[in-house]
């Protein structure tokens, strides 16, 4: 029993990581209907310039003032270059922008930083602690604290802030919230911002486990299905979608691997994602698809 | 009319090389009600469009207040509200915060000062909610104010657009068919809050309507259209008395 909590525990801890990478997707999306592909570039963009500004003497505090710096910076010139010359551009356009963007981001990221991994120790151990017969990697809880700590606080913003209110209005009728005067370019720059703020988080815990390279970009995949089961634009369905992907997959993967010979974890949310395509297309809080103006 | 507050000149609009406005001009006066009128495809609809910006018109132009309206996104801010034929509310969201969000745009407060509830953020806050009270007890919804809109009964539902349009005291007020689809009894109980926040926010309203009975006792100022031409212009009694109207309308106006 102590085995299968521990099991259930871990695949819980790293379903927050997932929510949290989740969440600059539900953000983008709920304010241009659009996925941002350019998610996992930016993960990669934000933890190789910490790196190599830690490389280049920065203080661990310093280099992650000034990465936020920068990606803040990136979220208004997104907005400024990309973004407002495609106001009122379908969907389709705005999808496509953000896949060019991707690869600017990986080439610029790249081109200023080198392409050779480097190791990321934020001073975490992953030792583990044990309690009650069930031990958990330190470093695990760290993540997932720091992690439900950033969704916590994303969520509460946008529940209770104008600015949050305003984000629903978008999300909901774009016409409407323009209409009303509501300032779609200060909401795209907030709402890129604070998916600039998550990728740097994630890229640092993310980076610290697996190293900052270029696969590190990939890791935004794993979003992907928690999107399908939450709904794009619900940020508690990112959340429990983060939760579900990260218990099944780790479950799946001890309790039904051996039967076929493991490995099933990588595919195993994916799975789970189609099923619930066929089942319940719009997520388990999203919203029916709405075409957009 | 020495001063118009909105100043139609010679607006002409094509769609896939029909013309669906015809070189209209008009003006309509500040604190008046001004009704379009048409039959369906009469170009009512474009013309509402274009003076808010949603269609960019092929030639002529739209003065408020003596300057170019140049799009959708600034209505708000030079002191036009608009509401929809087909209702645009936000219907996940509350009464209350599909009101309050029609002064969003007021809002000056920094995320940050929202995030803390620090500087202006709870001042303006608070305002916007007492804006919103003040016109959701004029209009009669104040007991719905925590209902999710999408829920409400349609007569409702055009009553909170319209306090969402009211709610920054916009100078002009762009009403679609505010009463379509709605029975004989909702139609005179939107009329009274129509006339009643006109007179108590002495808003300008343009509007467009089918019911001509409604538009001749609510307008000062009747624009009659067909086929993207204007075809009259005046008081409610100069155009009833129109030939050419008459003749559009084969003798709508008799009774």
């Amino acid at each position: 029993m102590s085995f299968f909590i521990e099991v259930l525990l871990g695949g819980l801890l790293s379903g927050v990581m997932y929510t949290m990478v989740a969440i600059g997707f539900v953000l983008i999306y709920k304010a241009s209907g659009v996925f941002n592909f350019a998610q996992g570039a930016m993960v990669l963009f934000a933890a190789l310039t910490f790196v190599s500004l830690t490389e280049r003497g920065f203080a661990f505090p310093l280099a992650f003032i000034a990465t936020l710096a920068a990606m803040l910076l990136l979220a208004l010139a997104i907005e400024r270059i990309v973004l407002r010359p495609l106001v009122n551009a379908p969907p389709l356009s705005l999808f496509l922008a953000t896949l060019g963007l991707a690869y600017i981001l990986e080439g610029l990221a790249q081109t200023l930083w080198g392409t050779q991994v480097h190791g990321l120790d934020i001073g975490v151990s992953d030792a583990p602690i044990s309690a009650a017969g069930v031990s958990v990697s330190r470093f695990d809880l760290f993540a997932a604290g720091t992690a439900a700590t950033l969704v916590a606080t994303l969520a509460l913003f946008f529940r209770l802030t104008r600015s949050g209110v305003a984000l629903r209005a978008v999300a909901d009728d774009p016409l409407a919230a323009i209409a009303v005067g509501i300032d779609l370019r200060r909401l795209l720059a907030l709402v890129w911002g604070v998916a600039g703020v998550v990728a740097l988080v994630a890229g640092l815990l993310w980076g610290a486990r697996v190293g900052v390279q270029f696969s590190l970009s990939l890791v935004v995949l794993k979003a992907l299905p928690v999107l399908i089961i939450g709904g794009f634009s619900s940020i508690p369905g990112a959340i429990v979608g983060g939760l579900i992907v990260g218990a099944s997959e780790k479950l799946a993967e001890v309790y039904a691997g051996p039967w076929v010979n493991g490995g099933i974890e990588t595919w195993f949310p994916y799975f789970i994602a189609l099923a619930f395509l066929l089942v319940r297309p719009a997520g388990l809080f999203g919203e029916r698809s709405v075409q957009r103006v | 009319m020495t001063t118009a507050l909105l100043d139609v000149q010679n607006v002409s609009l094509a769609f896939d090389g029909i013309l669906a406005l015809d070189d209209v001009s008009f003006r309509v006066a500040r604190g008046e009600v001004c009704a379009l009128i048409g039959p369906n495809g009469a170009g009512k609809s474009s013309m509402l469009n274009v003076v808010s910006g949603l269609y960019t018109a092929n030639a002529g132009d739209v003065l408020f207040e003596g300057e170019r309206l140049t799009g959708v996104g600034e209505l708000a801010r030079r002191g036009i509200a608009r509401t929809f034929q087909n209702i645009a509310l936000f219907r996940g969201m509350t009464v209350l915060e599909n009101v309050a969000l029609g002064t969003d745009f007021r809002g000056r407060a920094s995320f940050f000062e929202q995030a803390l509830r620090i500087g202006r953020a709870p001042r303006e806050e608070r305002r916007m909610r007492e804006e919103a009270a003040v016109v959701m007890d004029l209009l009669d919804i104040a007991s719905h104010r925590t209902d999710v809109v999408g829920r409400l009964p349609y007569g409702l539902q055009k009553r909170v657009e319209l306090a969402r349009a009211l709610v920054p005291r916009p100078k002009m007020l762009l009403l679609d068919e505010p009463m379509a689809g709605m029975t004989v009894h909702e139609k005179r109980d939107m009329c009274g809050y129509l006339l009643g926040a006109h007179e108590k926010l002495g808003t300008t309203v343009v509007l467009i309507e089918h019911d001509l009975g409604v538009v001749m006792d609510l307008s000062d100022h009747v624009i009659v259209l067909d086929y993207g031409k204007k075809l009259a212009d005046g008081t409610p009694d100069h155009v009833r008395a129109d030939p050419a109207v008459i003749e559009a309308y084969v003798g709508s106006f008799a009774t």
